[in-house]
């Protein structure tokens, strides 16, 4: 007992606790997949979707020659000649934004001022005709482009995602393997003997730690290799948030599982949970979008806190120091629930 | 351990009830809403000794088990075990009694070996998993995961996961339940490696035969009562007899029609010298014999003289199901 040597820490039931919650976890195929495989396949479609590409040249139609070739000298445009009717057709098949018709001596755009491409396409294209037409710049500008990592959609997304992934992988982790123990009786059996029930709990904490190392590095890996999304703060910050949050959800999780006899009430719980944040907490735009009526409810949501302080270390390198506010929520999310299933978790 | 257990003997003075290294209860009552599952009950288990409680489902088996594996708190009476009690020794007494539940299902993707490793490491003595494994007959499925054993191989699984922590008392809630005659025979074996070496046992069960060949001493239940309580032998020689004859009347000859099944004269059979009872349980009539070998041949000649024509006629040796039957009216397994 007093001896420390690996054949003890071996022995130890902490420790045979924590590895088999471990291998049970990679046993299974599906859990392999939502943690790990997911959350890379969800940021690899958005990263492809969102991807910065060059400014859009947007199709435009034109009744007569000397329009096309106004319009056609701009490089923001590509202009066809078409008369009225071949021009409606096209507009109504999205072919083309704009339909610029001949008016004596003046032009009438027909487009959907509902479509912001549209929009765009009605600018320029008035542009290009009235300098054809001998308009002179009162001002003179230049343009300087910004295409910075760091500002980017992936970048705003990846802590979304891996806040997302977080709180899934720890709330199902926990959740299920709790429930489907208890409804197998292997609970009641584990109460039966000696084992300490602090152990037990424990040992899903300790085994939920070391596949979130593994879950971390792996996607936040994907997104730096790939996308070469930045690490602005310190990585030592950023590993701490992680281990709260993964704390946090697998707190919020226990308490969803400590009274639930079957699989089915803990899912719906479970989705209950888990429902308001997916929607609410800024995992793919930015929650401050919501009325302000709702910003109270939004900002006390664990996930939310845990996708503010992430995008905060990742992408704006402020210090843990200075979002005491959102490490609060998550602390306060984490004492109380753990707290409250420790009194009402029903062993048998 | 053995050792502090007979000291604590020595310094307490309750009698025979306090043996140390057994189990006494004493009062038990435990209601769940309106159903009294365990309505006092007064029970002894000495040291090594294999002791059944045998009733039909819904007797108060499990409840009383569970009371005294500690999984359940009763409304009113006490359990002593080893000298201890759940109130103050909770932490040590799991130390010293192994569990085998009722429908423990283990993680089907753990091995073997895994299941046993977790579950020594919970107690601070015990066998090793070679002993825990090689006592449960699984060498061969050491490496196997859960899900790919049969049913027997499941049981024996969790017996050996009562077994690792060396217990000084094993409490098996119907160990063979739901499992095939051959499989049923394995753990009966196990069983009584278990006896042999020493071991306390307290099991429940609702077979008959099962507790007769394992049980030292049985208690029968029904509706959260003992109603009778010995050893195999002393219960069946309640019986009466040690035979049971069991025969069924079948349609009347012509000549005696309408009025045959009336006209059998229970007392005319059990005038038969060694006939003890009789008793018609749907059509089925039973009579409890002593020497059979001379009985039989006057039942035959009586229901010959009353011209009763039989459809069935067996015997069999008295078992507890008789025990059973003649203090409830009711068969075991129907319930």
């Amino acid at each position: 007992m007093n001896r420390l040597d690996p054949s003890s820490l071996y022995l130890s039931s902490l420790y045979q606790l924590t590895a088999t919650r471990f291998k049970l976890t990679l046993r299974e195929p599906e859990a392999i997949f939502w943690i790990f495989v997911f959350p890379i396949l969800l940021a690899l479609g958005l990263g492809i979707a969102f991807r910065n590409r060059p400014a859009d040249v947007l199709p435009v139609g034109a009744t007569t020659p000397q329009f096309v070739q106004a319009l056609g000298a701009d490089k923001g445009l590509r202009a066809t000649e078409m008369d009225e009717a071949a021009g409606a057709r096209a507009l109504a098949t999205g072919n083309i934004l704009l339909l610029a018709v001949g008016n004596g001596d003046g032009v009438v755009y027909r487009y959907d001022d509902t479509n912001p491409d549209a929009r765009i396409a009605r600018l320029i294209a008035d542009r290009a005709i009235q300098v054809a037409a001998g308009r002179h710049d009162a001002v003179e500008a230049r343009n300087q482009l910004m295409h910075e990592t760091g500002s980017r959609y992936i970048d705003f997304v990846v802590p979304g995602l891996l806040g997302m992934n977080l709180m899934g992988s720890a709330m199902w982790g926990l959740g299920f393997a709790i429930v489907d123990a208890r409804a197998k009786k292997l609970l009641k059996r584990m109460v039966a003997s000696p084992m300490p029930r602090w152990q037990y709990l424990t040992g899903f904490l300790l085994s939920r730690l070391v596949l979130l190392a593994i879950e971390v590095a792996v996607f936040l890996g994907f997104a730096r290799v790939v996308f070469g999304v930045p690490f602005r703060g310190p990585l030592w910050q950023l590993a701490l948030v992680c281990v709260l949050i993964s704390l946090v959800f697998s707190a919020l999780g226990l308490l969803v599982a400590s009274r639930a006899r079957t699989m089915e009430a803990v899912s719906g719980l479970m989705n209950l949970v888990m429902l308001p944040m997916w929607i609410l907490s800024g995992v793919f735009f930015s929650a401050s979008r919501f009325p302000a009526l709702i910003q109270p409810l939004v900002k006390a949501l664990p996930l939310t806190a845990a996708i503010d302080v992430m995008r905060g270390n990742m992408l704006q390198e402020i210090p843990l120091s200075h979002m005491m506010a959102s490490l609060a929520i998550l602390l306060a999310w984490f004492a109380l629930p753990f707290a409250v299933s420790l009194r009402i978790f029903r062993w048998r | 351990m053995r050792e502090k257990g007979n000291q604590l003997a020595v310094d307490t003075s309750r009698g025979r009830a306090a043996d140390s290294r057994g189990l006494c209860i004493r009062g038990l009552h435990k209601a769940f809403g309106d159903v009294r599952a365990v309505d006092g009950i007064d029970l002894e288990v000495g040291p090594g000794e294999c002791f059944g409680l045998l009733g039909p489902n819904g007797a108060g088996k499990t409840t009383t088990i569970e009371i005294c594996e500690g999984l359940t708190t009763p409304d009113a009476g006490t359990v002593e075990l080893l000298g201890r009690n759940w109130q103050q020794d909770a932490n040590e007494l799991r130390q010293l009694i192994g569990i085998q539940l009722q429908e423990t299902q283990f993680p089907e993707k753990l091995t073997v070996e895994e299941v046993l490793r977790l579950f020594r490491s919970f107690y601070r003595r015990g066998m090793t998993l070679d002993e825990a494994i090689a006592l449960a007959q699984l060498e061969e499925k050491r490496r196997a995961r859960v899900g790919g054993l049969s049913g027997g191989q499941k049981q024996r699984l969790a017996m050996a996961t009562a077994l690792v922590g060396d217990p000084e008392l094993l409490f098996l809630d119907e160990p063979t339940t739901g499992l095939d005659p051959q499989a049923r025979r394995h753990v009966w074996d196990l069983v009584e490696r278990l006896k042999q070496a020493g071991r306390t046992i307290i099991l429940t069960t609702h077979y008959m035969e099962e507790a007769e060949r394992l049980c030292d001493r049985v208690a029968i239940m029904d509706h959260g009562r003992v109603i009778a309580l010995g050893t195999p032998k002393e219960l069946i020689a309640t019986v009466g007899g040690e035979d049971i004859v069991e025969f069924a009347v079948g349609p009347p000859t012509a000549h005696l029609q309408g009025s045959a099944r009336a006209a059998l004269d229970a007392e005319a059979l059990k005038a038969i010298p060694g006939v003890q009872s009789h008793r018609v349980d749907e059509a089925l009539h039973q009579l409890s014999v002593s020497e059979l070998h001379t009985a039989v041949p006057r039942i035959f000649a009586a229901l010959e003289e009353q011209g009763v024509h039989l459809s069935e006629f067996r015997t069999h040796s008295a078992t507890l199901e008789d025990v059973f039957v003649r203090l409830t009216g009711r068969n075991l397994r129907d319930e």
